[in-house]
């Protein structure tokens, strides 16, 4: 049992203290949460997708007042909801601005995340013992691609309708189930105004509490164990007399003057954003969704908001041909489980086992669904992170450069994955997007042979930080 | 009226706590008392988990929707040769092609570049009287889905053939995704190694006369 509190103050404070814990939360979170004292620039972005999901809440409250999900068409003949977007920008006082924010917000959020997830993989911020904080990080970057899917079909254009149309026929490659799974997302046979309402009930309710949830179990987690910093190292490994990190300050004063100026330039860009290129030349919002959704007409080009094209790029690259890619892998994965036994002798027999299983599976079911699986996987095998970086340095500050090299490359081909995602499919970006995939997954699943590799740097015992 | 309810306690039931002494649990083990306690957190469990089935069951296709997907009745004589008719069936396209003698005549040549040339596949049944090279009851004209089966675009017609369709220099003619790339020849017979793994879906259909035919019914029944 806890010791009995002891309130020192009195008044309101003391009245509520003696109530709540309150004095005792700002302590553990603020007042003396102690961070690194040598957080640069990355730092900023993990406040800022905070920042970003209570702008996408409170702009969202605020459209969900106007907004009506109604497929069905209007007296001119518009579907309602299409309509009532078309009514929030030019009627509603300020719709347009609201709207302008939550559209920008999202776009927004991937960027800051991307980044945040960037800075998480330069500093091995997922390392022990932050397994968990990068798990239920990955996780609300699943929770955060649902919500964009499903807030995506609201406006009901063609790219909303179709664009929904691909991804849930992306459910219909499951093998057996496929189709009834299909049909039972969307509610009909096909997409429609079954389908339009609960998505707007997934996207307005559902996903956002979970995601509040997972954000507080990520920032809980986080507060539980310390923070990590650019130079890896664990600044609770050296303590003063009152067992008060050395190289740690308290997060409040310090790092919320610092996260403030981080979201003054955030305010600047986004404010741009929103009043000169709302749209951001088709990739914010894309054109195509200023027509009604046609059922009966596919746009000729059909290509997802930019930040799905990367994964949409590695679905697209998953031809016939190039599961015999996959057969190679897997049986190459069989060879490593017999050389090098990581589970021991019978987690060979058994990885082995599967490895030829898995091979057989890719040539025996459709490219289809493997195009799925990998989409699905690129996303699936961040959780794994923590246990496929063997290195024995956290940062990559202390990495060999060769594998700085590695980081970037990876850097690019994401790039590259997500500009050909944006493009019609050709023979030659499908070829460049296969081979963009090899990397990809290359990348991660040959951590535990690549990266103990190499002549590392020497970790200092303390951070490495100059005084402005 | 508090010294009251101190004297008597509630159903009389004399507590080891009032007399000064802490609580203690019972000792040792009473494994009967724990099986039930499983078996009732068993029980629970599965009853708790039996709710879901209601909630599952609400996101199936209403009675609306599922009445929404009856047959559809086409008038197929006003359709010039080389033209398509586009109706709504389940809300999905279907076209109906009239094909010309040359259009069929490009069936012969492309067989073998074919991903499922004898409409072997299952995930798409075709009808039996449409499992023939045309994949229709009459050959003048096709009756299919006009949705890719890879994941769900409408594909376009490309029925000028050569370097004009823009897709290859010895393009014959037929359909065409630009979602994914997926090629099918003038019977929705799709190519090989594209991502569509299927040929077009054929619709039940049957003729109610020359000109009218009804779409998601044949002599079997209803799709």
């Amino acid at each position: 049992m806890a010791a009995e509190k002891q309130v020192q103050a009195d008044g309101l404070l003391g009245w509520v203290d003696r109530r709540f814990p309150l004095i005792s939360l700002y302590k553990t979170h603020l007042s003396e949460y102690y961070a690194p004292k040598n957080f640069n620039f990355w730092y900023f972005f993990g406040s800022l997708a905070m920042v970003v999901l209570g702008i996408q809440i409170i702009t969202g409250i605020f459209l969900v007042m106007h907004y009506k999900p109604d497929a069905s068409l209007n007296a001119a003949g518009i579907p309602v909801a299409f309509a009532s977007v078309e009514y929030i920008m030019r009627e509603v006082p300020f719709g347009w601005l609201i709207r302008y924010m939550h559209s920008t917000g999202a776009s927004a959020f991937f960027v800051v995340v991307f980044l945040h997830m960037f800075r998480g993989l330069m500093y091995g911020s997922y390392r022990e013992p932050r397994e968990l904080i990068w798990i239920f990080g990955c996780m609300i970057f699943l929770c955060l691609m649902a919500e964009a899917f499903f807030g995506y079909l609201l406006p009901w254009g063609q790219m909303s309708y179709w664009g929904a149309q691909v991804i849930v026929n992306l459910f219909a490659a499951v093998p057996l189930i496929g189709p009834d799974l299909a049909i039972w997302i969307r509610g009909d046979f096909v997409v429609g105004d079954a389908t339009l309402n609960r998505f707007f009930a997934f996207h307005v309710i559902a996903i956002p509490l979970v995601l509040v949830g997972l954000v507080a179990a990520h920032i809980i987690a986080l507060h539980e164990v310390g923070s990590n910093n650019p130079d890896g190292v664990e600044i609770k490994a050296k303590k003063d007399a009152n067992g008060i990190p050395l190289d740690g300050i308290p997060f409040h004063p310090y790092y919320t003057v610092h996260d403030i100026m981080g979201f003054a330039g955030f305010a600047i860009l986004f404010a741009a954003v929103v009043f000169f290129a709302p749209e951001f030349g088709g990739y914010f919002l894309e054109y195509n969704n200023f027509i009604p959704a046609d059922p009966l007409v596919t746009p000729p080009h059909i290509a997802p908001v930019w930040y799905f094209t990367p994964f949409y790029s590695m679905l697209r690259a998953v031809t016939d041909v190039f599961t015999w890619t996959f057969v190679a892998a897997a049986l190459l994965g069989a060879y490593g489980f017999y050389r090098f036994k990581p589970f021991g002798q019978m987690g060979a027999y058994a990885g082995m086992a599967a490895m030829l299983v898995l091979a057989v599976l890719f040539r025996l079911l459709d490219a289809k669904f493997w195009g799925v699986a990998v989409m699905g996987g690129a996303v699936i095998i961040l959780f794994f992170l923590p246990w496929l970086d063997k290195s024995p340095v956290k940062s990559i500050r202390y990495r060999p450069s060769w594998q700085k090299w590695l980081y970037g490359i990876f850097v690019v081909n994401f790039f590259v994955l997500g500009y050909l995602g944006v493009l019609p499919p050709t023979p030659v970006g499908q070829i460049v997007s296969q081979l963009g995939t090899i990397y990809y997954f290359g990348f991660f699943m040959l951590m535990p042979l690549w990266t103990p590799l190499g002549e590392f740097k020497p970790v200092p015992d303390r951070v490495i930080f100059q005084a402005h | 009226m508090s010294e009251q309810t101190a004297a008597k306690p509630l159903l009389g039931l004399a507590s080891e706590v009032t007399s000064g002494n802490s609580f203690d649990m019972p000792k040792g083990a009473e494994p009967s008392r724990r099986n039930w306690m499983i078996a009732c957190g068993a029980a629970g469990g599965v009853a708790a988990a039996a709710t879901a089935i209601p909630f599952v069951g609400s996101m199936t296709p209403s009675e609306k929707a599922r009445s929404a997907g009856a047959p559809v009745e086409v008038d197929i004589g006003d359709i010039a040769p080389g033209g398509v008719k586009i109706v709504e069936w389940r809300g999905k396209p279907v076209w109906i092609v009239r094909r010309t003698p040359n259009m069929l005549a490009s069936l012969k040549g492309t067989e073998s570049q074919l991903a499922d040339p004898k409409s072997d596949r299952q995930d798409y049944p075709v009808p039996d009287y449409a499992k023939n090279e045309h994949r229709s009851i009459k050959p003048e004209y096709l009756v299919a889905v006009g949705i890719c089966t890879h994941l769900g675009c409408s594909p376009v017609a490309k029925f000028e053939g050569g370097s004009a369709s823009g897709i290859s220099a010895d393009w014959k003619t037929g359909f065409f995704c630009p979602c994914h790339g997926s090629t099918f020849d003038i019977s929705g017979r799709v190519f090989a190694n594209k991502p569509a793994p299927d040929n077009l879906e054929v619709p039940r259909h049957m003729y109610l006369s020359d000109s009218r035919l009804i779409i998601g019914k044949d002599e079997k029944g209803e799709a």
